[in-house]
Parts: C-alpha cells; structure tokens; sequence
C-alpha cells in the first residue's frame, strides 16, 4: 500500500442524487475509488461500472460438490464398504440417498459462497477498514476519490463535487 | 427511483429519518438493559435452571425417568421436537421466501423471526439429544465418522439419519444467513462506538462486522450472497419438514403413514412460525418501542398468512379422515375414529379448536389489526400446534395391535421439566439476542426508507 494518499472525499445525503453524481463525476472523466453507503443502493454498482460478481457461479461449484460428495460417500460406505442385506433390497439405491445428498448439497453451496465472500472482500474480524468518513455506515453517502488516480487538481474534484449535489467536500489523508 | 404503490399502507411510521433508524435501533443496544428486561431474562433463567436440573436428572437416570411405556415409546419428546422445530420455519419463511417473492415488509421483522428459528432449532435439537440417552456419544455416532466397529456406517436409507442431516444443514445455513444480514449492522453500533469512544465496545463489534466497510462493490457482492443464500433456504426450509414428516410417514403405523404429510407438516409448520413470531414480537415492540418499524399493518399481513396456513391445516385434517373412510383399511379407520372419539377426545378437540376454528376469526379485519386478539389468538394457535403433534404421535400408537397391550401416556414430572427446559434457553436466547443485537434490520430498513415511509 502506499503510503501518504490524499483523497477528495464526497459526502452526499440521498441516494437519488448519488446515482447523477456518480454518472456526471465519471463522465467528466474522474475515477472514483469507492463509494460507501449504509445501505445497498440499486443501481450504484452498474453506474459505477462494476463487472458482476461472479460469486452465484462459486456457489453453483461448492454446490455440485457437495452432489457429487454426497452420492459417492452414501454409495460407497452402504454398496461397497459394508453392504448390508435388508430384506432382500438393493444395498444402495438412488431415492434413500436423495434428502441427505440435498441437504449436503445446500450446506456446501451456503458456506462456500459466504467464506468465498469474505475471502475476496478482504473481510476479516481483526482488520479495521479505512474510514473516510465515519457517517458512511449510518445516513451519508461518502464517495471517495483518489487524487493520484486522477489528472484534475484537488480544486477541480471538489467543485465537481459540489456541482453534482454533494453537501460537503472534505479532504482525507491515510 | 422504484416506484411504489400509494394505495399501499406505510411500512415505517413516524416520519423516520435514515439517522433516526440507526438511532432507534442501536440505542437499545448501547443502553443498559431495563428493569422490565431483567426481570424477563430472570424468570427465563429461573426455567432454564429448573430444566437443567431436570435434564441432569434425565442425563444421570437414562429415559426411563420419562413417562414412556413399551406401547408409547415417543411422546411428548419427539412431541416437543416436531413442535418447536415447525416454529423455527416462520423465520427462514420471512426471510427468504419473501425475500425472493420481494416482499418488503419481511424487512422489520426478519431479524428477530430468524433468531427466533435459530433458537427454536436449538431446543427441537435437545429432545432427540436428550431421547438417545447417552449424550456424550449420541451425536457423534449419527454422524459417518470412521469407527472401530468395522467401520460400520450409519444407516442412509433411514428417515431418522435424513433428520440428523436435515436439522443440523438447516441450523447451520440459518445461523449463516442470519449472521450475514447482522454484519452491516455490527458496523454502524462499531461506528457509533468509535464516535462516542467506547474502545472496547468498538473493536468487538468490528470483530463481530468482520471489518465491514460499506464499499459499492462490498454491498454488490453481498445482496449476490443474499440472494443466493435466500435461494437455497428456501427448498431447504421445505425440505426440513418434509423429512421430519418423513420420519412418521416412512413407517408402517395406521395414522403415520400417509403420504399428505410433508406439505400438511411444512404448512403447519409455517403456521406455528408465525404465531410465535406474533407472540414475541408483540412484545419486543412494546418493550423496545418499536411501535414505529412494527406497524399494525406488519401485524395484518402476519395474521393473513396464519389464515392461509391455518386453513391449509384444517383442509389436511378433513382430507385424512375422508382417506381413512375412502382407503377402506380397517386398521387405519379405526385410529381415525379412536383419535377423535377414544379415550384422547379432548387432544383432538383441543387441536381442532385452536388450529382450524380460532384462525377463522381473523378473517375479520377488526380482530387481525387488533393486537390483544392477536396477541391472544397467536398462543391458542401454539397450543393448538403442539395438541397437533401430540395427537398424530401418540394417538396413533397407544392402540397397539394387540389390545392387551393397549396403554395411555402420563408424562411424569421430568417431562414437563424437559420441556420447561427449553423455554428457558429459548427466552434466555432471545432476551440476550434483543438486548445485544440489532432487533431490526438497519441496513434493510434505511434502503426502503425513501419510497414506503409515512412522511412528515
């Protein structure tokens, strides 16, 4: 990480004039670093130009492991390891072995996707993350914008700020 | 902008400002607990203790110390298990059924309705615990763990083994799905900390938000994992009842073995939910005045769903008499009669009044917006819930084939204590839950803020 960053940071209270602020501040060619909100606001990602997250395609994998998994440990342990003989019936068929497969299924599906997501959002319970403004997690909207990542001067990003509906403009150094 | 219906009922009174949510709900948080709190949380303790009590009893004597017989070898245990397990779906229902159906007004209400289901899932689990007796090695030998007898595995074409496995996924998926709503919240009470300078309290709650920081691409990836998450609790809650149903309906007893149980089961199961989510939110409304976020019309559309579920009960108890009569198995027709007209007339009339008629009365928007009828109706229908079980499960084997092994059941003091037990540990948890955690969604109601609350 580099150290000594200096960031214009935004602070806006509706979400309405969020999303036209962040359409008109990307339109002028400006990168916003992030925007932190207290809640998920639709569309933000989309005009902010996020790719979709890919995670539903890691479920849909810790998923059909879990299937496969699942069916081969049942088949195995009842129709090779110890096949038991009760009353005539088959030692291992598919309808007995159908709930547990499910259940193992949606277990392995559920907490893949939710370690996978801590995992690639850097979530973890001892590291703090940056506060460019501590209002961000309870009614304000806080756009943070990097003045290295950008060629308009600190000046220039703050009046665009103000332009485009944001109540204050303040400046933060990490 | 999302455009809503006017005709609509607001869904946050009051005239609420996003800073007004997180005030309202941290405070309570922040705060030290009331009076009314503490004497809740001792009398739950007071039960807890006897319970414990109980349970040791049972731990130290064996089973035998319950009323079971050689006739009735399940009774209140398997009773009290299928019981609280049912209540748990309401809370799996409200936030991810109706999270998939979008319905927004699940937002209130779906915290407290998934600890609720978290607890609930917890006290269902003790019976079986406490049925097979040896606790210490009862869970690990239902589970396919190598072992020294062979290995001899467990049995997979057994209904009782697809319960272990039902149960412990749905715990556990629940308590996931539940713990991820919780982390934005976590974060705004860590803020709230940080500003005020409460160190300690700062750096546990950041722990407990797992370092949230509220970034654009952070909440995208999350409403995924919600999403996803919603999607796949939902045939899970299904499939929980469905199995549990199984464990009767797989067996070969005139009475059990019906294939209406799984959908007759989940409906009941989502009936009992919603009452008891009725019966404690009524009252953590009133205790943490949240008069304003759990509105008469949450309550309403509540009571609706106790309607359609009740009367899908009522339909699956007539359906079960008239295949009884139509099947023309004397076996089974005579516990159809035996149940309604046997020496256990009064449990069945007992369901029967708190589960098919008292639902009926909400039917009336007079009674359903009002919240002491409510309040009133919500516990009949819990007790109507648990004569429901009591009724399949022991009506249906206390007439053994042989008359003279024909035997009643009379739960001995034990029983009842296992069965205060987890009262206990259910209100004990809940109260604890209420006053630590957020008892709203924050993050949730804040996003729904502009466009369903009642303005200035």
């Amino acid at each position: 990480m580099q150290s000594n960053k200096n960031f214009v940071v935004g602070i806006f209270d509706d979400e309405d004039v969020l999303l036209d602020a962040v359409e008109k501040i990307r339109g002028n060619g400006v990168r916003i670093d992030e925007v932190y909100s207290p809640f998920p606001v639709h569309g933000l990602d989309e005009a902010l130009g996020y790719r979709r997250t890919r995670l539903p395609i890691a479920s849909f994998m810790f998923g059909i492991t879990g299937t496969i998994l699942a069916l081969f440990t049942q088949t195995w342990m009842l129709g090779y390891d110890w096949p038991m003989d009760i009353g005539g019936k088959n030692h291992a068929s598919l309808p007995p072995f159908i709930p547990v497969t499910f259940e193992f299924t949606v277990l392995c599906a559920s907490f893949g996707i939710v370690i996978t997501f801590l995992i690639v959002s850097n979530m973890k319970p001892y590291s703090w993350p940056r506060s460019y403004d501590i209002r961000s997690t309870d009614d304000k909207h806080v756009m943070a914008i990097d003045l290295a990542h950008n060629k308009l001067s600190k000046d220039e990003i703050g009046r665009l700020l103000k332009d485009s509906g944001a109540s204050e403009v303040n400046e933060k150094n990490f | 902008m999302q455009v809503t219906s006017t005709l609509r009922e607001p869904l946050v009174t009051g005239g609420k400002t996003v800073r007004d949510v997180s005030e309202d709900i941290s405070r309570q948080v922040e705060g030290k607990p009331t009076s009314l709190w503490w004497i809740a949380f001792g009398i739950s303790s007071v039960l807890f203790l006897f319970g414990a009590y109980c349970f040791w009893i049972l731990l130290w004597n064996g089973v035998g110390v319950w009323g079971l017989n050689k006739t009735i070898g399940w009774a209140w245990d398997i009773t009290n298990f299928v019981w609280w397990v049912g209540i748990g779906h309401a809370g799996t229902l409200i936030s991810a059924i109706l999270l998939l159906f979008r319905q927004r007004w699940r937002m209130s209400i779906n915290r407290a309705a998934e600890a609720m289901t978290i607890f609930a899932v917890i006290c269902a689990a003790s019976f079986p615990l406490a049925h097979m007796g040896r606790l210490w090695i009862g869970p690990v030998w239902s589970l396919p763990l190598p072992n020294t007898f062979g290995s001899l595995w467990v049995n997979f074409n057994s209904p009782l083994l697809w319960d272990v496995f039902a149960i412990s996924t749905y715990f556990s998926v629940s308590l996931l799905f539940w713990y991820m709503g919780l982390i934005p919240d976590f974060a705004v009470i860590r803020d709230r900390a940080v500003r005020t300078g409460h160190n300690v309290r700062a750096a546990i709650y950041n722990a407990l938000s797992f370092g949230w920081s509220g970034g654009a691409k952070t909440w995208m990836r999350y409403e995924s994992v919600a999403l996803i998450l919603a999607g796949l609790s939902t045939p899970l809650v299904l499939s929980v009842h469905t199995i549990v149903s199984m464990d009767f309906a797989t067996s070969v007893i005139p009475g059990w073995h019906a294939t209406i149980f799984p959908p007759y089961f989940v409906a009941g199961a989502i009936f009992s939910g919603f009452a008891m989510v009725l019966t404690l939110l009524l009252v953590t409304r009133k205790l943490f005045h949240l008069e304003d976020y759990i509105t008469i019309y949450h309550v309403e559309l509540m009571n609706i769903i106790i309607i359609i579920t009740g009367s899908i009960v009522g339909i699956a108890y007539i359906t079960e008499f008239f295949i009884a009569w139509y099947g023309q198995v004397p076996a089974e027709q005579y516990t159809f009669i035996n149940r309604a007209f046997g020496p256990y007339w009064w449990a069945y009339a007992s369901m029967m009044t708190c589960n098919v008629i008292s639902p009926q009365l909400f039917w009336f928007k007079k009674i359903r917006t009002n919240l002491v009828a409510t309040f009133i109706i919500s516990i009949i229908v819990n007790i109507g819930m648990w004569f429901e079980r009591f009724v399949i499960i022991a009506t249906s084997i206390h007439r053994d084939y042989l008359p003279s092994s024909w035997s009643m059941f009379y739960p001995t003091f034990y029983d009842v204590g296992q069965y205060i037990f987890t009262f206990g540990l259910f209100f004990c948890a809940f109260l604890l839950f209420a006053k630590y955690f957020p008892v709203i969604n924050m993050a949730e109601v804040k996003s729904i803020l502009k466009s369903t609350s009642e303005k200035k």
